[in-house]
């Protein structure tokens, strides 16, 4: 999809030729209630408004329009449209859920099932997965059209992301996310026909910044976090909101904790960073249960590095530094601060720096 | 054609070089220089070559055209060369035995070559041929006395249709592209296997066309989306282009008319795919070839947002021809909605292969038994294939039906873009919708989920029936995914998928239920149903089967009548095909 040529699902219409002519709104008809929207928005979109529940897999409010999974269709004027490519016109007549529509959307997932592992009981994704949700809200236990599975070993060996593509339904989310938000354009398709794949080039282990926002966006269990593997799924967690400690983006994260160890992080939506994370908010929390983690200062004595409390520790620092800076000048000792601080105690460090010990060799790891 | 030269013309399409039309066109340039032909009879003696004439079964063709007789050659070698140049350009006596029969005289007769009509007679490397033709006229009539809204009312008058596919009106195309203002536009010509011969016999039609095309929706670059494989084609193109950009044809302010255009080539990917308008223009801009969402149509937002219009090269092989000769002209040519002719790759069961332009509404008896000469072997015909992989069977009941687009979109085909496959009773129609549909999975995109799954489990289906295992269930399980498929389907590519399917069950019922309930391919195709057998009474105990048989499923000895073991037996034929007897059955 080209750059100028996206719509959004989520209402907004993005081009510059529909938002001049937003002026003046379209009326349609959805399940027999009229509503107007603003035209270039989408008839899924519009629905929503409305609080009527279209099925969707391959669409994401964030992220270009698709087409791919078909489920989302509609009868517009008699005819079965994907909701999430319409574009609302007056006086469209639209029914979402007419038995005609409703027996074509679970002839489709039908298919999709036909081509998914069933292991939801092993899969991390299970009570979280919106193809199963699907599956369960239209009742498809064997499908109509079962056949051959696309079987693909697993190998990927990056230390981050788990790909299992037999679970991939081919949405385009993960290549979409890639390309459109982060940039990188790490994964593409591959292949035609019912082989077709996501996958790095040449099928490489996935060598990319491991931003994890393909995970955050798959809508099945085909991506997901290996640090978290087998430590628990969705609804056993309990959710602690918390800011990215890493630099001062100052991204809202969601951990999610299992007997007091965060097993996962992500990020809701509607936060001020849109529920995008980097490779460290999103994979960089091992620190926290580690059992090399620093708890008490350390300090060397004896050549042995032997735990000491805070005031100890101040005292000792205070003295030290005094004596270094008396005896071979301020400009002998330099100090190098955190992203992971607060601008505050940034603020603070320097001034530290500076005032208290006269030096401006001060430097901090986010200066590039 | 003027006395005093003797033309020769040599076909040289891709079919006339696999063929050795390049040694032989070599070899008459040599004996002619070499024995000074020219000064001997006092005559130009030109050998030329030429594009592809259709009748590509009997390549080599060469054309002798001396005091105004025109005589054929077929099949011509380059150690014919000198015995042609002896008897016939010198002696004045053409070489009887080495002419075309009468076949090619019908596989010509009810033929009506209008686009194709230049390409067995100039040489498309040399624009003066085609100037010499007319060529560049249109263009000129059209930029100099026409205004661009007139070009395109001509367009629409002439009730030309898309020759790519769903046959869209391609006037009504460009009028909706013209209407769109924008300070860029784009004209493309997609260039796909069946347009090889228009790109290899007269490429600078297709680049005039282009040309109007752009002056008319307000276009200023045009692009060549073709596959750098057909390595000929491109090579014509690119000879094409650079002789109509000496000549002025293309560039800055075009017939004085402030017009400018240019055109530059796109080389698309090995994908069926690339034929599909939005798919196409994706694969311009640089990624995989998927189908986008329409609408947007790309008249409204196409190639890189910009309107654009698309067409095939056939299509605007044409406009050169509408406009010179005015739409009244064309529109006399077809039906009431199908107008013009359109070109076919006539192939199958039929005795002559090859490429036909035939005008629109003839009958399929009319292009079988007229122009294709009947079946094979005498043998009868069960159905025919139009247009393409996903097109529709017509069975032998529908003989008279008139080709045209909407005939075929009644009875469940597409014109396509004209593939026409000839089968006869020794065919079987499973075989032969599997075959289709298992293509049409090799080639989905894998974008949308009816097209990529759907065609993979109407596959498994109908390997099913033809593999003895199918049940009447699975009929319905096949009739019920293709109303899913083609009603849900992205793209043209999954919506008429199903079309080999459906159009061969409706007409062909009973051989399915035979393979289903009797377990019997009444063609004695699918291997997995049928069985061979000695006829006792006919066998001569002559062992030639023995022989061929590569399970050594055969037993017998001299003057003792041959059994096949069916344990062993492969299915493969050998023994059938072997007997001189007609002593095996195969059932």
């Amino acid at each position: 999809m080209s750059s100028n040529d996206k719509h959004t699902h989520d209402g907004s219409p993005s081009s510059p030729l529909s938002r001049l002519s937003s002026l003046s709104p379209v009326t349609l008809t959805i399940d027999g209630r009229p509503i107007e929207v603003l035209p270039g928005t989408t008839v899924l979109a519009a629905a929503q408004q409305l609080g009527i529940h279209i099925p969707v897999l391959c669409h994401h409010p964030k992220l270009s329009v698709t087409g791919a999974c078909r489920v989302c269709i509609v009868e517009i004027n008699g005819q079965p449209v994907t909701s999430c490519t319409a574009l609302a016109e007056n006086g469209m007549e639209v029914t979402t859920a007419s038995p005609y529509i409703e027996g074509l959307r679970k002839d489709i997932l039908d298919l999709i099932l036909s081509d998914h592992p069933y292991d939801c009981m092993v899969c991390e994704r299970a009570g979280d997965c919106e193809l199963q949700e699907l599956a369960y809200k239209y009742q498809i236990r064997t499908p109509v059209f079962h056949g051959e599975r696309r079987i693909y070993p697993k190998r990927d060996g990056n230390p981050f992301i788990e790909r299992d593509m037999e679970k991939c339904i081919l949405c385009g989310r993960c290549v979409k996310v890639c390309d459109e938000v982060q940039g990188v354009g790490a994964i593409d398709y591959a292949y035609k026909g019912f082989g077709t794949k996501i996958c790095p080039p040449f099928e490489r282990d996935l060598d990319c910044e491991f931003c994890g926002q393909c995970v955050s966006v798959c809508p099945t269990g085909a991506l997901v976090s290996k640090p978290s593997l087998c430590k628990g799924r969705t609804r056993d967690v309990r959710t602690v909101e918390t800011v990215c400690p890493y630099c001062g983006c100052g991204c809202n994260i969601t951990y999610d904790v299992v007997k007091n160890e965060v097993i996962r992080a992500g990020s809701r939506p509607e936060t001020i960073n849109e529920g995008w994370l980097c490779v460290k908010g999103r994979f960089g929390f091992s620190f926290i249960n580690s059992p090399d983690r620093l708890k008490a200062p350390l300090i060397r004595k004896n050549g042995k590095l032997t735990a000491a409390s805070w005031e100890e520790t101040f005292a000792y620092l205070g003295e030290r530094l005094r004596s270094i800076r008396d005896m071979h000048g301020p400009d002998a000792i330099g100090g190098f601060a955190s992203a992971r601080c607060t601008n505050e105690e940034n603020y603070l460090f320097q001034k530290m720096m500076r005032a208290a010990i006269g030096t401006n060799n001060i430097d901090h790891c986010a200066r590039y | 054609m003027a006395n005093d030269t003797i033309e020769i013309k040599v076909c040289l399409g891709t079919s006339g070089n696999a063929a050795g039309g390049e040694e032989v066109l070599r070899m008459f340039r040599h004996y002619i220089f070499e024995k000074g032909i020219e000064a001997r009879i006092g005559k130009r003696c030109s050998p030329s070559k030429v594009g592809c004439r259709g009748f590509c079964s009997k390549d080599v063709l060469v054309d002798v055209i001396a005091n105004d007789s025109r005589t054929t050659y077929q099949s011509v070698t380059p150690i014919m060369v000198e015995r042609i140049v002896e008897e016939h350009v010198l002696g004045g006596a053409p070489i009887a035995e080495w002419t075309v029969k009468d076949e090619y005289a019908s596989f010509n007769a009810k033929q009506r070559k209008v686009v194709l009509g230049p390409c067995g007679e100039i040489d498309p490397d040399n624009i003066d041929d085609y100037l010499a033709m007319r060529g560049y006229r249109a263009a000129k009539k059209a930029m100099t006395t026409m205004t661009p809204d007139g070009v395109v009312d001509e367009v629409i008058r002439s009730g030309l249709r898309g020759r790519g596919g769903s046959g869209f009106r391609t006037g009504e195309k460009w009028k909706a592209c013209r209407s769109v203002p924008s300070d860029t536009k784009y004209v493309v010509c997609n260039i796909g296997e069946v347009n090889r011969p228009l790109a290899e016999g007269n490429p600078q039609a297709i680049i005039e066309g282009l040309l109007i095309g752009g002056y008319a929706v307000g276009a200023s670059k045009g692009y060549l989306y073709i596959r750098e494989r057909y390595h000929l084609s491109v090579e014509r193109l690119r000879n094409a282009l650079v002789q109509a950009r000496e000549r002025g044809f293309i560039g800055r302010d075009l017939f004085g008319s402030g017009f400018d255009f240019d055109i530059e080539f796109s080389f698309g990917t090995e994908a069926f795919i690339c034929g599909e308008e939005t798919a196409l223009m994706e694969s311009i801009e640089g990624r995989r070839a998927m189908p986008r969402v329409r609408p947007p149509f790309p008249a409204y937002r196409g190639l890189w947002g910009k309107p654009t219009v698309i067409n095939n090269a056939e299509t605007f092989s044409n406009i050169p021809l509408i406009i010179g000769m005015g739409s009244a002209w064309f529109a006399a040519i077809g039906t009431e909605h199908s107008k013009g002719t359109k070109i076919f790759t006539l192939s199958g069961k039929v005795r002559n292969n090859g490429l036909v332009e035939i005008p629109m509404g003839m009958p399929f008896r009319d292009i079988v038994y007229g122009i294709g000469g009947g079946i094979e072997g005498d043998k009868a015909l069960k159905a025919i294939q139009v247009g393409g992989p996903s097109g529709g069977i017509i069975p032998t009941s529908m003989l008279d039906l008139g080709l045209d687009y909407e005939n075929l979109a009644r009875v469940g085909s597409i014109v396509g873009s004209g593939g026409m496959v000839v089968f006869d009773e020794d065919d079987c129609i499973v075989s032969v919708a599997k075959f289709y549909i298992e293509f049409l999975q090799r080639e989905s995109c894998g974008k949308c989920v009816p097209c990529r799954i759907g065609t993979k489990r109407m596959l498994e289906l109908l390997t099913k029936i033809t593999g003895g295992t199918g049940t009447e269930e699975d009929l319905k399980t096949l009739e019920r995914l293709s109303g899913v498929m083609a009603s849900t389907s992205l793209c043209g590519l999954g919506r008429t998928a199903p079309n080999p399917f459906l159009t061969s069950f409706n007409h062909f019922k009973d051989e399915y239920l035979a393979h289903i309930r009797e377990k019997k391919c009444p063609a004695g195709v699918c291997t997995a149903l049928i069985t061979f057998s000695v006829i006792a009474d006919k066998c001569k105990a002559c062992g030639l089967c023995r022989r061929a048989c590569p399970a050594n499923a055969i037993t017998g000895a001299p003057k003792v009548v041959h059994a096949i073991d069916a344990a062993k037996c492969v299915k493969c034929g050998a023994c059938y095909r072997a007997c001189k007897f007609k002593a095996i059955k195969k059932q």
